[in-house]
């Protein structure tokens, strides 16, 4: 499948779903189609995304987060990303976890390094960094005694 | 008799056998020298350059370095590659774990300073010096495995100054523990804070 069929797919239930002009493979749906057109695309005959590449964020100040999942279908060799847009002062999306497994570990690191906050994660601690750490480091305003200017 | 001949030290000749005459820290730095077990661990790209040493091209075993899977049986701890601060209290509980007389080498411009890590790097340690006494460094980004061996031997001639029971001043030591290089967290001006979800 294309993306234009993926998208003519998720319009007839979410008519908000539109092309993401920056990636060839890229669709934006709204935040609150997740997790459903998740568990749509890995479970509808035609798709039948099974497995998960990865779930990614950027980081756009001063007020949006886009959460990326990048999903893929071993039966089917096709490749579809989404896009959801977040306020990134309160970033919040349902976990996806019950539906791929690798989903957990993947959300758990995105909240680590951006902040984004998954209800319904069995175990949302933090995965890369240490427990204990503060803040959030691939947020763009992130600031750490560590990190030191650069030379001109 | 060529080991005695090569022995700066002489040996008297008496009837029916000889004695041998030398000092005593000679024959202990010589033996601490020739048998630097190392530590099994590498921690980022340092540690490819670390295993090609090991292998045969370069045979870290002429220099009489054979790897141990333990610390509780090396002397020898070879820092090879990016420390981070999560793993920086392994590294000295590593280290503590060692029996003395214990020597490290720093490998890699990340564990002499910080590395490619320097200005970007909020999660690196810039220096394995901040919390364990480093008795090499060894430059590079990674060291060929000439400049590690180079390292070593550097290490060998530092151990032969040696005085017996005599504690050698550790450079590169700033009296850090793991501990306190610990960061202190995010510091966000006023105007960028961002609201924490927990
Ligand atoms: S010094 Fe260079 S090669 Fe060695 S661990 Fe650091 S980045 Fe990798």
């Amino acid at each position: 499948m294309k993306r234009a069929d993926f998208l003519k797919k998720l319009q007839e239930r979410w008519p908000e779903s539109i092309q993401d002009e920056r990636n060839e493979n890229g669709l934006e749906v709204p935040a609150q189609a997740i997790p459903e057109a998740l568990a749509y695309l890995r479970d509808d005959p035609e798709t039948r995304m099974n497995y998960l590449d990865f779930i990614t964020a950027v980081d756009y100040p001063p007020d949006t987060m886009h959460v990326i999942y990048s999903l893929y279908s071993l039966d089917k060799q096709h490749r579809v990303q989404l896009k959801v847009k977040l306020d990134r002062f309160h970033p919040t999306l349902a976990t996806a976890s019950h539906l791929w497994t690798n989903a957990e570990w993947n959300e758990r690191e995105v909240y680590d390094l951006f902040g984004v906050v998954f209800p319904g994660l069995s175990d949302p601690r933090r995965i890369l960094m240490p427990e204990d750490w503060e803040g959030h480091p691939l947020r763009k305003d992130y600031l750490h005694p560590n990190l030191a200017s650069k030379p001109d | 008799m060529g080991l005695i001949d090569k022995i700066p030290a002489y040996v008297e000749k008496t009837p029916g056998g000889g004695v041998l005459m030398t000092p005593l820290n000679w024959v202990v730095n010589n033996v601490k020298a020739s048998s630097l077990w190392y530590m099994l661990f590498g921690l980022a790209c340092c540690a490819i350059e670390l295993m090609a040493t090991g292998a045969s091209r370069y045979d870290f075993d002429r220099l009489g370095m054979i790897f141990r899977a333990t610390p509780r049986q090396t002397d020898l701890m070879i820092v090879a590659g990016t420390l981070t601060l999560k793993m920086a209290p392994r590294v000295k509980l590593l280290y503590e774990q060692m029996p003395d007389p214990k020597y490290v080498i720093a490998m890699g411009g990340c564990t002499v300073y910080g590395g490619p890590f320097y200005h970007d790097g909020y999660s690196v340690l810039k220096g394995v010096d901040k919390i364990i006494p480093v008795d090499i460094h060894v430059a590079g980004c990674p060291p060929r495995p000439e400049a590690l061996l180079h390292g070593c031997l550097e290490l060998q001639n530092l151990i032969k100054t040696e005085k017996l029971g005599h504690k050698r001043d550790r450079p590169g030591l700033r009296h850090l523990t793991a501990g306190t290089v610990r960061p202190s967290g995010l510091v966000v001006p006023d105007s960028m804070r961002v609201v924490q979800n927990s």
